[in-house]
């Protein structure tokens, strides 16, 4: 089993976090807790799912990206992109000034990650024949994909062994410009991704030894670039580059893009915290048979990614409608040749379960912390304020029992031992300033949070 | 050492069978249960509270977590079972038509637990109720 730390694309800026709660009230696997002041993320349990990235009011919680200048390095300078990069621009801007907009930032080769989308979702259908017992799932979201691995274990043997459309799109690209006689150390392959997860998955692939991409860009980022240098009109023809994209490759990231191509019985759902209401009744077997599930992280699937800048909405909106102008898959026609030499490139390694919620090795020792957990629940209010740091009682009760937090961390509790003269109220007060750091307790006119936030 | 877990169930109420095994569930994963244990205790609560839902007026289960093993005592208030052997045959079924357009009472709960489970024992009295008793041991 890979053993080697986690990789995580989320990070927190510790000027600006002020500890708010909002990231670890919204985390799907409970892996953020506030010390001194400061959101500090589990990297065992994080999913790079990007929820706390979008719940955080100060822009708090930032990416780790690649600089674009090492671009330069290279001869032959592909950028990559899910088509929803061009759904979130204004419908404005013609798919043409977009491409031109990217050939200005340097890029000399344009692939949309969905071409020849046709070739995954042959190899994805393929992969049914290794699932012995239940439906397959998607390997398409990464986030998905690691959620299952560490909460719902039973399941990894269900997730389908194939690689992510950037893979294909990758391997795609470099066997194109071989053919335009480029040497491998030539290409630079530069992905520009919609979330958080993929750019944790392009940097550590769950199933794969290495990452075949050469830099993984901030779509949030080159957005941004692009509508700086974006030309009021199209000078050049950029329409070879999407010769080989299709109408299901354009829908491809947004839901039920993978199930309308999969037919049979599938089922799509969209947002994380539905999929895990989902995937709880799965493992209990409390649903009837489907062939197939399309589970993607956020709502409305890639058009949600956290680094996209357009409305969600809008930007199915418009890949629907890009889609209609666009050929069917199977009126594209590439060599099977070509064809049949990635698709062996597609398959990846076997998924291993990294369960991270259980308590203790051993089982007799679990079964005593369990209890014990119990038992300090009994005394925890049970009104979830996230005042301790931890984001509900039970996540305190299980710190307490792990040896990560202590009771006293509870500001109920806190009160209730200083009235019974177990603690004095000058200890209360130091222990949360531990939770909250010491500058929480100045007056501040300029303080941040606490003023209409959500409204 | 064993940890007991308790769950009441009220008759007619489907939306809510379910939350005894999700809650056992969760505490199996969290004892390093294996994944394939888990699912068949899981599968055998489920079924056993779809039973006291359609069947019964209220019960109650009570989960006993060991070390080895899990024992879970069904126990509800209802009509009771006329023929226990009959109710264990795959496919008979008694239940109305209201629950089985719901989806529910195809007749496959009885011999589902029986399949998932290491031990079972069922003890019921017309008109009072049946108390459905499980073990499973941990591979």
């Amino acid at each position: 089993m890979n053993k080697k730390a986690k990789y995580h694309a989320l990070k927190v800026d510790t000027e600006k976090c002020f500890g708010c709660t909002h990231c670890m009230k919204s985390c799907p696997t409970e892996s953020i807790r506030i010390v001194d002041g400061i959101a500090v993320i589990d990297a065992e349990r994080c999913v790079d799912c990007g929820n706390c990235m979008r719940a955080c009011p100060v822009d708090a919680i930032y990416v780790v990206q690649d600089d674009l200048s090492q671009i330069e390095l290279y001869k032959y300078r592909v950028v990559l992109f899910p088509s929803v990069f061009i759904g979130q621009f204004p419908e404005i801007y013609t798919e043409g000034q977009i491409y031109e907009g990217l050939l200005r930032l340097g890029f000399t080769h344009i692939f949309e990650v969905e071409q020849p989308a046709e070739w995954l979702m042959e190899s994805v259908k393929e992969s049914s024949e290794e699932v012995t017992e239940g439906p397959l799932i998607s390997s398409f979201c990464p986030a998905v994909v690691r959620l299952i691995q560490c909460k719902y274990p039973s399941l990894v043997d269900n997730i389908s062994r194939r690689k992510a459309p950037h893979d294909l799109a990758a391997h795609f690209a470099i066997q194109q410009l071989k053919k335009q006689g480029a040497d491998d150390h030539e290409i630079g392959i530069f992905y520009v991704s919609p979330c958080s997860a993929k750019m944790a998955a392009v940097n550590q692939p769950v199933a794969e030894k290495e990452s075949i991409v050469t830099g993984i860009i901030n779509m949030k980022d080159i957005y941004n670039r692009i509508m700086k240098l974006i030309p009021a009109q199209e000078h050049t023809d950029t329409s070879a580059f999407r010769k080989h994209l299709s109408r299901e490759g354009i829908l491809w990231s947004l839901p039920r893009g993978e199930t309308s191509w999969y037919k049979k019985k599938s089922m799509a759902i969209d947002g994380i915290h539905n999929v895990v209401k989902f995937l709880e009744r799965l493992e209990n077997d409390e649903v009837p048979h489907f062939d197939f599930l399309e589970l993607k992280s956020c709502n409305q699937g890639c058009a949600g990614g956290i680094l996209l800048t357009g409305n969600r909405f809008l930007t199915v909106e418009r890949l629907q409608k890009r889609a209609a102008r666009y050929p069917g898959a199977g009126q594209i026609t590439i060599s099977a040749w070509d064809k049949e030499s990635i698709k062996v490139k597609l398959v990846s390694e076997k998924i291993e379960p990294r369960p991270v919620f259980v308590l203790d090795e051993n089982r007799a020792r679990a079964l005593d912390k369990m209890q014990r957990i119990n038992d300090i629940l009994c005394q925890l209010p049970g009104i979830d304020c996230g005042g301790c740091g931890a984001p509900n009682c039970h996540a305190l009760a299980e710190d307490v029992v792990l040896g990560k937090a202590r009771m006293s961390n509870c500001v109920f509790l806190q009160k209730k031992y200083v009235k019974e003269h177990k603690m004095k109220a000058e200890k209360a007060y130091s222990n949360l300033e531990k939770v909250w750091g010491k500058k929480r307790f100045e007056a501040d006119c300029n303080k941040k949070g606490g003023r209409n936030e959500g409204f | 050492m064993a940890l007991e877990l308790e769950f009441k169930i009220t008759g007619g109420d489907f939306s809510n069978a379910g939350k005894a095994s999700s809650q056992i569930k969760k505490v199996l994963k969290q004892l390093n249960i294996d994944a394939k244990s888990i699912k068949r205790i899981v599968v055998a609560v489920y079924e056993a509270e779809v039973n006291v839902a359609a069947h019964a007026w209220e019960g109650e289960v009570k989960a006993t977590v060991g070390e080895n093993d899990i024992q879970i005592v069904v126990s509800d208030r209802g009509p009771g079972i006329e023929n226990i052997e009959r109710a264990m045959q795959p496919g008979f079924s008694t239940a109305s038509k209201e629950v089985r357009e719901m989806g529910f009472g195809a007749g496959m709960g009885l011999s589902n637990i029986q399949k998932n489970t290491d031990e079972l024992n069922i003890e019921s009295h017309a008109g009072e109720g049946t108390i459905v008793t499980f073990r499973c041991f941990y591979s």
